[in-house]
């Protein structure tokens, strides 16, 4: 990877560095900036991490709406599992569900994974990268038709996702259907090249 | 009481109290849920919420710019690592097989392709499969997908 194209794929790393460092001063100040600068090209060249292919867009009006669920949905299942967690019968039923996904892109892959752990009842348990498919645990079902309605609500938090973050071909994804190629059982996928 | 003459002080000493609740209800959570799958949830929702309010009475609370800097530090990293956390201690507690499958409704993953290869080598191995295996340990697994019965047989108690 050129030297050029390397520092675009560092350059929000270090940005979001930089602002860790000086929101940790507390004080805006010209020293702060430099010695962060210091500081996150220090830390990104001693502790290197694979870039970021792709990169992410932001959609300003999804983002809000994306915002407003995520503060919505934090809320209710916070109520929810606080509720089973001192009512008297405790929790009773969960399930462990398979859900596919649209989204090809590490990214937001991750963004997505992170809001469902944190959200609407559910833990992202894993994520077959090749097949997109996350597995989920729910933490309570009545029936299932409930799972049916909470593996819908998994993809309804990847639509928002991918709408406030996603590039234009990641967003025309979601309305189509596309297959996973055929993949020998075992297999992770073609070797991805960085 | 001087310091409770302003709407703010009432909103701050709100968000503070039903912060420390949650947070207190996540305790619970940890002790009265049956496995550790369930435990994660407790770990997560009300905890995460619970540090919120309680970073915003703080700020509503706290005079000074820097102390609110600070605080926002705390309820963003508290966002990204709390759910990496969960994840990771549940992704470890399945593949262990630490889950109470009597009260799952369903569990997809172990029909799936991907459920054999999650839970490879329950005989002689234990835990996961680094990626880098042998080849004879992988080919053993193919065309044989274990059922959560078989599964909970094979673990030794």
């Amino acid at each position: 990877m050129s030297g050029a194209l390397r520092f675009r794929h560092q350059l929000p790393v270090l940005t979001w560095l930089v602002l860790v460092w000086i929101l940790l001063w507390g004080t805006w100040s010209w020293a702060n900036l430099l010695s962060g600068i210091l500081v996150a090209v220090l830390v990104t060249n001693v502790l290197p991490l694979p870039a970021v292919i792709g990169g992410a867009r932001v959609h300003p009006l999804p983002l809000l709406v994306l915002a407003f669920w995520f503060i919505k949905d934090l809320v209710v299942s916070s109520a929810q599992v606080a509720w089973q967690a001192i009512r008297p019968s405790g929790m009773q039923q969960g399930a462990i569900v398979a859900v596919q996904l649209r989204t090809d892109s590490d990214l937001l892959l991750t963004l997505i994974a992170e809001a469902l752990t944190l959200v609407p009842g559910s833990i992202v348990l894993d994520l077959d990268r090749p097949r997109r498919t996350l597995g989920v645990h729910l933490l309570h079902v009545d029936d299932d038709e409930d799972v049916q309605r909470q593996k819908a609500g998994v993809l309804t938090m990847e639509d928002r996702v991918v709408r406030a973050f996603g590039t234009k071909e990641d967003i025309a994804r979601l309305d189509q259907e596309i297959p996973v190629e055929d993949l020998a059982p075992g297999s992770d996928g073609p070797e991805v090249r960085r | 009481m001087n310091d409770f003459d302003s709407i703010p002080d009432w909103i701050a000493a709100a968000c503070l109290l039903v912060g420390a609740f949650l947070c207190l209800t996540a305790g619970l959570g940890v002790l009265r849920f049956p496995d550790v799958l369930s435990r994660m949830h407790a770990g997560t929702k009300p905890q995460v919420m619970g540090v919120l309010l309680i970073m915003i009475g703080g700020a509503i609370r706290l005079t000074g710019w820097s102390a609110t800097w600070m605080l926002l530090l705390v309820a963003a990293f508290q966002l990204i690592t709390a759910p990496v956390n969960a994840h990771m201690v549940s992704r470890i507690a399945y593949r262990r097989r630490h889950v109470r499958r009597d009260l799952l409704v369903v569990d997809e993953l172990v029909d799936a392709q991907r459920g054999a290869e999650l839970r490879a080598g329950q005989e002689g191995m234990s835990g996961d499969q680094p990626a880098d295996a042998p080849e004879h340990t992988r080919a053993e697994d193919d065309g044989r997908r274990p059922s959560p019965r078989d599964l909970d047989d094979a673990l030794p108690d």
